[in-house]
């Protein structure tokens, strides 16, 4: 816990790191929902309204039956706020977290910090992990207070057509507690393992978008599918995720190596 | 201080390659418990790797070595808690303040905020400890670097070119410290390409050249192996008298230095140079034993190995 705890303190020590992180949140979890929902809350059967309702009208019994609301602009608001912009609760943290992971070992070895801990009695293990926890911390904290924010906001907008505040939803609950926090994880023991390969932390980067765009993808379509239908499949696809996650944690820890800290390795 | 069967630290024929770079070679030394031991080479001689061997941070592909009686490859963890490493330029969380850095080396090392506390003032940085180290002068680091090294009391210290870019005075003062450390009892290991930085605190020397130890042994073992005759130091106030000096028997060598110094079969020849150079007229002011320095022993060695590499 260490090596989580100096590394976080000096992340939020870092303006040039945590004001971007809020700008992100901010901008995906406020900014684009309070306009996005305060525009369909203010139409009155338009295209939009029209388009959302046809598809509402093609999706399964068990999701449209899930849809809420008494008129067309309602539940068009419902649709939005509920579904669409869910996925948004997993690019935040996955790119939050990338961005920090993928400098976290590679970072060590260019500042030349690395020297130390590599001559330090911490374990190998136990560096990769208090990177990992370093790396996943800002990712899913800015997810939960933007969730936070972006619930009342849904509340806000679209509860009063709704008869009250009804976010989150289930789906969501289980989203947001359960299957976020594996799937960055498993993004993340992979990113570090290319921190740990990579000369700098330019290639670093590059490297861990070539992980995070396909998890991102695949996330994108179960958090969809979690909050379209939060039963047990949500549990489960959760709980999957968890044990890969835990896998390719466990595998990551080990492969570690101490001289993979130093700075150049034939330097003499 | 015990003795070289007691090591601190033997290499036995270790090997380390990068690609294609032998960064050491077969090599072997001793460094005594309770000694000041130094590294000694020019850059790239194999010195930082040899450190980075001794903790475990990188692994030999060939040979033993033990630290404290332990292998780094097996013990490693043991190693490094026994261990104070300062490397050649010292590197922090440099957004974090002083006192935030050696808190987080207190706690990896098992150490208290008391020893912190301890190590900073007793390398006078206890004032720049509420400072972020992003604004800390080399000095201030170095000094900071050397307080964490310390912090949980090491057996060993391996100090890897500590005094890089300081100025003179800090340099002298860092010095100091190791020599307090090492009147201590502590076991330090020094690597420097400085040979003034050496002079007077080194209890054993390991000339490293090219990933081999060219010779190792106690600084005065060392100048009677490769500078075994003796040398005297002469001056008079009417200096020609001493010329007379080459055509002496028992006089192998004599080069002029601000006085002359003469080389010498042996010292039993003195007494009758004396009364020689007396009778030639010469009014002595000066006859004293040449103490070869590190320096004048570093390339006297440096000179020896080449001779025997061609």
């Amino acid at each position: 816990m260490a090596m989580a705890g100096a590394d976080l303190r000096r992340l939020f020590k870092s303006k040039d790191y945590w004001i971007p992180l809020m700008l992100m949140a901010g901008l995906f979890f406020v900014v684009i929902p309070f306009f996005s929902l305060s525009m369909i809350g203010s139409l009155e059967n338009t295209q939009f309204v029209d388009q959302v309702t046809q598809i509402v009208g093609q999706l399964p019994d068990s999701v449209s039956r899930a849809v809420a609301g008494e008129t067309p602009t309602a539940r068009a608001s419902y649709v939005v706020a509920v579904f669409l912009l869910a996925p948004i609760a997993i690019i935040v943290p996955l790119t939050i977290s990338a961005a920090v992971g993928s400098n976290a070992i590679v970072g060590e070895r260019e500042r030349g910090t690395g020297e130390f801990l590599a001559h330090s009695p911490l374990k190998t293990s136990e560096i990769y992990l208090g990177k990992l926890i370093a790396s996943l911390v800002p990712g899913y904290l800015a997810t939960f207070v933007g969730f936070s924010l972006y619930a009342v906001i849904v509340n806000l907008t679209v509860g009063p057509s709704l008869g009250g505040w009804f976010f989150p939803t289930r789906g969501w609950l289980i989203l947001i507690v359960w299957v976020i926090p594996p799937f960055i994880a498993i993004a993340l023991s992979l990113i570090l393992r290319l921190s740990a390969r990579v000369r700098s932390a330019a290639a670093a980067q590059q490297a861990s978008s070539l992980v995070t765009l396909p998890i991102i993808i695949v996330s994108y379509a179960v958090a969809a599918g979690v909050v379209a239908s939060p039963g047990a499949s949500g549990l489960w696809i959760g709980a999957v995720a968890w044990v890969v996650a835990g896998l390719l944690i466990a595998r990551g820890a080990s492969t570690l190596k101490r001289d993979r800290l130093l700075g150049v390795a034939s330097e003499t | 201080m015990k003795s070289e069967m007691d090591p601190a630290i033997r290499f036995s024929a270790v090997t380390k390659v990068f690609g294609r770079i032998r960064a050491v070679e077969s090599l072997d030394f001793v460094a005594p418990v309770g000694a000041v031991t130094v590294l000694l080479g020019p850059n790239g001689a194999g010195k930082t790797t040899t450190v980075r061997l001794t903790t475990g941070a990188l692994v030999a592909d060939h040979g033993n070595i033990e630290v404290l009686g332990l292998h780094p490859k097996t013990d490693g963890d043991e190693i490094r808690r026994r261990t104070g490493v300062v490397p050649p330029k010292p590197a922090f969380y440099d957004q974090l303040t002083g006192w935030e850095n050696l808190q987080f080396a207190a706690r990896i090392f098992a150490g208290t905020e008391a020893a912190a506390h301890d190590a900073a003032e007793r390398f006078a940085i206890e004032d720049a400890l509420d400072q972020e180290v992003g604004g800390y002068s080399t000095g201030m680091r170095t000094r900071l670097a050397l307080a964490r090294a310390v912090i949980h009391d090491p057996e060993v210290l391996l100090l890897d070119e500590p005094t890089a870019g300081l100025d003179p005075e800090s340099a002298r003062s860092v010095l100091n410290l190791i020599a307090e450390l090492a009147s201590r009892g502590r076991s330090i290991v020094l690597c420097t390409h400085l040979l003034h930085e050496a002079e007077g605190i080194a209890d054993h020397v390991v000339l490293m050249s090219e990933g081999h130890a060219r010779a190792a042994g106690p600084p005065k073992e060392l100048a009677s192996r490769y500078m075994p005759d003796p040398i005297i130091i002469f001056d008079a106030e009417n200096r020609q008298s001493l010329n007379q000096l080459a055509d002496f028997e028992g006089v192998i060598d004599i080069q002029w230095n601000g006085g002359i110094h003469a080389t010498l079969k042996d010292l039993d020849r003195l007494p009758d140079l004396i009364a020689g150079l007396v009778d030639g007229g010469a009014r002595l002011t000066r006859v004293e034993p040449l103490v070869p320095t590190l320096e004048e022993l570093y390339f006297e060695m440096q000179r020896s190995h080449r001779e025997q590499d061609a």
